[in-house]
């Protein structure tokens, strides 16, 4: 196997006493798509936050595409980075939020250019063409001129697929994409994520939809208080866990 | 059983009231508030017809050489006092937000220093700086009697524009703060720095909390040059008080600079609207 092209190692934070990650190391392979699961608190959503440098670690370290995020070494010595040099770093991962986080006074095809003009100063033009494209491809071609608040949560999510797409990143993290959708509209984002997986794309989703997992994932890793209790192969994790822990939870979940 | 829209037939036979004729109800206490309110204005109109004013020397000095600078001064002064309080305030208040304590103390201590004393003694202080430093200048590359710089208008400008920073500098914070918190890591996570996503995401749309308010100060900033007489600034009330000192018309000349200060007021409000307009951009539509 290559290189992994996320390592994460011994990956510790707390927010006041609260121990949000109290040790997590793991590794994601380029191509693979890996879901979190676990109950809210666990940590699942702080280590996401973490890769993508929202959250600063307490101790521990992430390296994505073989580059250690969030400081520069030098004579044995760890320098923080600038707020410069980390938004550069972030520019090979593309993030999706829970509530969507759309810019509202910009139009869907605005909220898929700002990234590709302002921030990577490429030809507005080239941009708009590439902007129009991903937009067909979560299915929303007829919704470039729409203002988020004309869309449903469902075409909202999709859109802020399309625009972490537009920045080209290797890595894609998905922070519980479908929870604050209504049950009818998840399909449609679930659709989306998964033409995103077959083609090749590297994910990080943090996800109650066990079905979801089961289908997409390669590997499921199940959190629990700040730990990663057990990590396998989707059907191994979800279909026969060895961890008791895991078990009561996907007891509870499945009812 | 019978459906819902037949009515039920167990009640006793109802009158038909449908061709009965309606009545207009008769309001008796619009009218009475009316009439109490016209009684009174026509009250005070009489006894302005009758007091001491020369109305003729109000329309015969509403648009006098000196009255329209003066018009013109106060407009110019309330745009350009105006602009420096918003560039002052957006300054401060995103220095405010800043991480870095330092900053954070500046903007406080602005905020105190200029909130906390009254703006006619600012300006009253800048007018009078050469009391303080004689002169003033870069040691070296320029200098110069302060009394050629501190003129009566660059003492109102920087007088009514740096107080006006520091409110507009909450108006901002208020502003930057409405916005949600998600939208900054949205930003973020599409590779924008801090001030980029200030700019681009944070600011355009904080602007729709930030306008109201901020007309209402220009509104306020308009009848604040009026100040601006005590230190010689040439705005329409100086100028009016000069014409009364000549001809002791002092009622009539208030009189004109009063109308003044209204049509300015009625003149440019509109264009707040505009302004709200422009940034309600995909703001969701009351349906």
């Amino acid at each position: 196997m290559d290189a992994p092209l996320v390592s994460i190692r011994d990956v510790r934070k707390s927010f006041g006493s609260f121990h949000a990650l109290s040790g997590v190391s793991l590794d994601v392979a380029a191509g693979d798509v890996l879901c979190i699961i676990g109950a809210s608190g666990s940590g699942k959503t702080t280590l996401l936050r973490c890769i993508n440098q929202l959250v600063e670690l307490d101790s521990g370290a992430i390296w994505i595409d073989g580059e250690l995020i969030g400081y520069r070494t030098h004579n044995d010595r760890l320098y923080p980075l600038g707020e410069k040099e980390i938004a550069r770093q972030r520019l090979k991962t593309g993030m999706v939020f829970q509530r969507f986080n759309l810019f509202p006074h910009m139009t869907a095809l605005e909220n898929l250019m700002e990234g590709p003009v302002q921030v990577l100063r490429r030809d507005k033009a080239e941009a708009t063409r590439e902007a129009r494209e991903l937009l067909e491809r979560v299915g929303l071609s007829g919704k470039a001129e729409s203002f988020p608040a004309d869309l449903s949560g469902g075409q909202q999510q999709r859109v802020a697929i399309a625009r972490a797409l537009a920045m080209r990143p290797k890595l894609m993290l998905f922070d519980e994409p479908t929870s604050a959708l209504d049950p009818e509209l998840v399909g449609e984002v679930l659709a989306v994520m998964k033409e995103l997986a077959v083609s090749g794309m590297t994910m990080i989703v943090v996800t109650h939809e066990l079905n979801f997992a089961r289908e997409v994932a390669d590997r499921v890793v199940f959190m629990d208080h700040g730990l990663i209790i057990e990590a396998g192969a989707a059907a191994q994790v979800l279909g026969s866990p060895r961890e008791a822990r895991t078990r009561a939870f996907l007891a509870a979940v499945l009812g | 059983m019978p459906s819902s829209s037949e009515p039920l037939r167990a009640v006793a036979e109802l009158p038909d009231i449908s061709r009965l004729r309606i009545v207009r109800r008769w309001h008796v206490g619009r009218w009475l508030a009316a009439a109490v309110i016209l009684l009174l204005l026509a009250l005070i109109a009489r006894a302005f017809a009758q007091g001491q004013i020369e109305w003729a020397y109000v329309y015969r000095f509403f648009a006098v050489p000196a009255i329209v600078s003066g018009v013109v001064n106060t407009v110019i002064m309330s745009v350009l006092a105006m602009a420096l309080g918003i560039v002052l305030g957006v300054l401060f208040a995103i220095m405010r937000m800043s991480d870095n304590p330092v900053l954070r103390g500046v903007a406080l201590g602005y905020v105190w220093l200029f909130r906390g004393t009254p703006v006619i003694l600012q300006l009253l202080l800048w007018f009078n700086l050469a009391l303080v430093f004689p002169v003033i200048g870069v040691p070296g590359l320029f200098e110069a009697r302060t009394v050629d710089v501190m003129t009566p208008f660059a003492a109102a400008l920087l007088g009514l524009g740096i107080n006006q920073g520091a409110y507009t500098s909450e108006v901002v914070r208020a502003g930057l703060i409405s916005v949600d918190a998600g939208q900054y890591e949205a930003a973020q996570s599409i590779g924008m720095t801090r001030l980029r996503s200030l700019r681009r995401i944070i600011l355009p749309q904080a602007m729709r909390v930030i306008l109201p308010p901020i007309g209402n100060e220009f509104i306020s900033m308009i009848k604040l040059t009026s100040l601006a007489s005590v230190i010689q600034y040439a705005e329409v009330l100086h100028n009016a008080e000069n014409i009364y000192y000549a001809n002791s018309r002092v009622i009539e000349l208030l009189l004109v600079a009063g109308l003044w200060y209204l049509i300015i007021v009625s003149v440019l409000t509109p264009f707040q609207m505009l302004l709200e307009r422009r940034f309600a951009r995909g703001a969701a539509k009351k349906r």
